[in-house]
């Protein structure tokens, strides 16, 4: 399973080191890389309305999976951007990020996946408790409104593929306000 | 070497020519496609001769000029030019043209002419990107009269040392300023109008609040989404600082003095 998460990382490196990514390879990377976290973490959240309407209970570990598959991108992403694109420039990352809304955005649906990712392991769901373990992880709704905004906002003016993206994440948000899960007895 | 290069650039880093293959395949020219590598791929094939320009507005005779009459008596220089992107990157392009003020001279402005218009062709069965409207076509461009007859102000006809631009850099006729970010450089231009109005331009039009009428390049005035205090020289690894008119402050600056470039962006 992980394989298939993993998979393109060695495609993209294979891309870099045969030069073809094109003129500018770190800012073709960044996107690259931007674009599979943000697949994966759409990809997580459309588990849970396929559960319901198929009753499939085991749908639940690939819910987790897909969550750290986007996670993984996220920070693929993050190391290029840090490491290729700015080469650890502290002072212009800081500023980038304080500065430009579209940095600060995409940087704070990645600082909202990583207590999910810590707290991912079943242990954890035990530790906490089901229902301020899943109070915990409506966080991922409010990292994939940032991760969208964080796409529509980066590039220049062809806003056909962020608004896919977006699309599709409100179609599976909106399935969850439209489709409550019957209450407990 | 590398002291030498310090010696000769005043340690500015040295501006090494792009390879061709890069300066030809990674371009911005939205009427063949967004994507950067779609330009090369999807003008394979458009044909731009016979060429004629139309010239229009304050001048002595507004008239189709064909391509020669309008620049084949003029004198074509190589010039070697640095060009930054306001997406942040950047290039060192070796031109062949001609200087745009013996064109305009040619053409003959009346003295009322304050300002001179360049508009791409419009022609969605040529050019698969205006299809879609993803600006308002077609692409226009414009400089301030006294930006035009500057001596760097350059209307590329070649580049690489060839004398013919391939398609996707803007064949046959195509506008360099080297002060200000690229999309200045209107390409393709079947229409020049001189005008005594600042003209409309098309990122202007698109999204007034990031994209000016100057767009001179400047890296203390940031782009309301990123950063424009550096740059990645294509083919580079780190970024290197911008510099205030993309280093050609010597001579551009005097155009703009006692204007404030940060509303003037």
């Amino acid at each position: 399973m992980w394989a298939l998460v993993i998979l393109p990382a060695p495609m993209l490196v294979a891309q870099l080191l045969l030069d073809q990514l094109g003129a500018d390879p770190i800012d073709k990377l960044e996107r690259l890389t931007g674009h599979w976290a943000l697949r994966f973490l759409i990809a997580s959240l459309a588990v849970t309305p396929l559960m319901r309407l198929t009753g499939w209970g085991w749908l639940v570990a690939q819910r987790r999976f897909l969550g750290l598959a986007a996670f993984f991108w996220a920070i693929g992403h993050l190391s290029v951007y840090t490491v290729l694109d700015w080469f650890f420039d502290w002072q212009e990352i800081t500023k980038d990020i304080l500065k430009h809304l579209y940095i600060t955005v995409g940087m704070t649906a990645f600082v909202l996946m990583v207590p999910l990712a810590l707290t991912s392991t079943k242990a954890s769901i035990k530790r906490l408790g089901g229902v301020r373990w899943n109070r915990l992880h409506s966080l991922v709704y409010v990292s994939v409104i940032a991760g969208c905004l964080h796409f529509f906002w980066a590039v220049k003016k062809d806003v056909t593929e962020p608004l896919i993206y977006a699309g599709i994440a409100m179609v599976l948000l909106a399935f969850r306000v439209v489709w409550q899960p019957p209450a407990r007895r | 070497a590398a002291l030498e290069a310090m010696a000769r650039t005043g340690g500015a880093q040295e501006d090494k020519v792009t390879p061709e293959e890069d300066a030809t395949s990674y371009n911005n020219f939205y009427e063949f496609g967004t994507d950067k590598e779609e330009p090369k791929v999807l003008s394979r094939g458009f044909v731009s001769t016979p060429w004629t320009v139309q010239v229009e507005g304050l001048v002595k005779k507004p008239r189709p000029y064909s391509y020669d009459e309008l620049v084949g008596k003029i004198a074509v220089q190589d010039r070697t030019y640095r060009m930054r992107c306001v997406e942040a990157w950047s290039m060192v392009i070796p031109w062949r043209g001609v200087q745009l003020r013996d064109v305009i001279n040619r053409v003959e402005p009346l003295p009322s002419a304050k300002f001179v218009e360049f508009t791409t062709l419009f022609d969605p069965k040529r050019m698969p990107g205006q299809r879609s409207a993803v600006l308002p076509w077609p692409y226009k461009e414009a400089l301030r009269m006294d930006e035009a007859m500057h001596p760097l102000a350059l209307l590329a006809t070649g580049m690489y040392g060839k004398s013919t631009l391939p398609p996707q850099n803007g064949a046959p006729l195509r506008l360099v300023t080297p002060w200000k970010y690229g999309f200045k450089g209107v390409k393709s231009i079947v229409k020049i109008r001189f005008t005594d109005r600042m003209p409309n331009t098309t990122w202007n039009d698109a999204n007034p609040s990031e994209y000016g009428f100057y767009a001179n390049v400047n890296p203390t005035v940031d782009h309301p989404r990123w950063s424009q205090a550096k740059e990645r020289r294509i083919g580079e690894f780190l970024k290197r600082n911008t510099l205030m008119f993309n280093g050609y402050a010597d001579q551009v600056a005097s155009l703009y003095s006692g204007m404030d470039l940060r509303r003037n962006y």
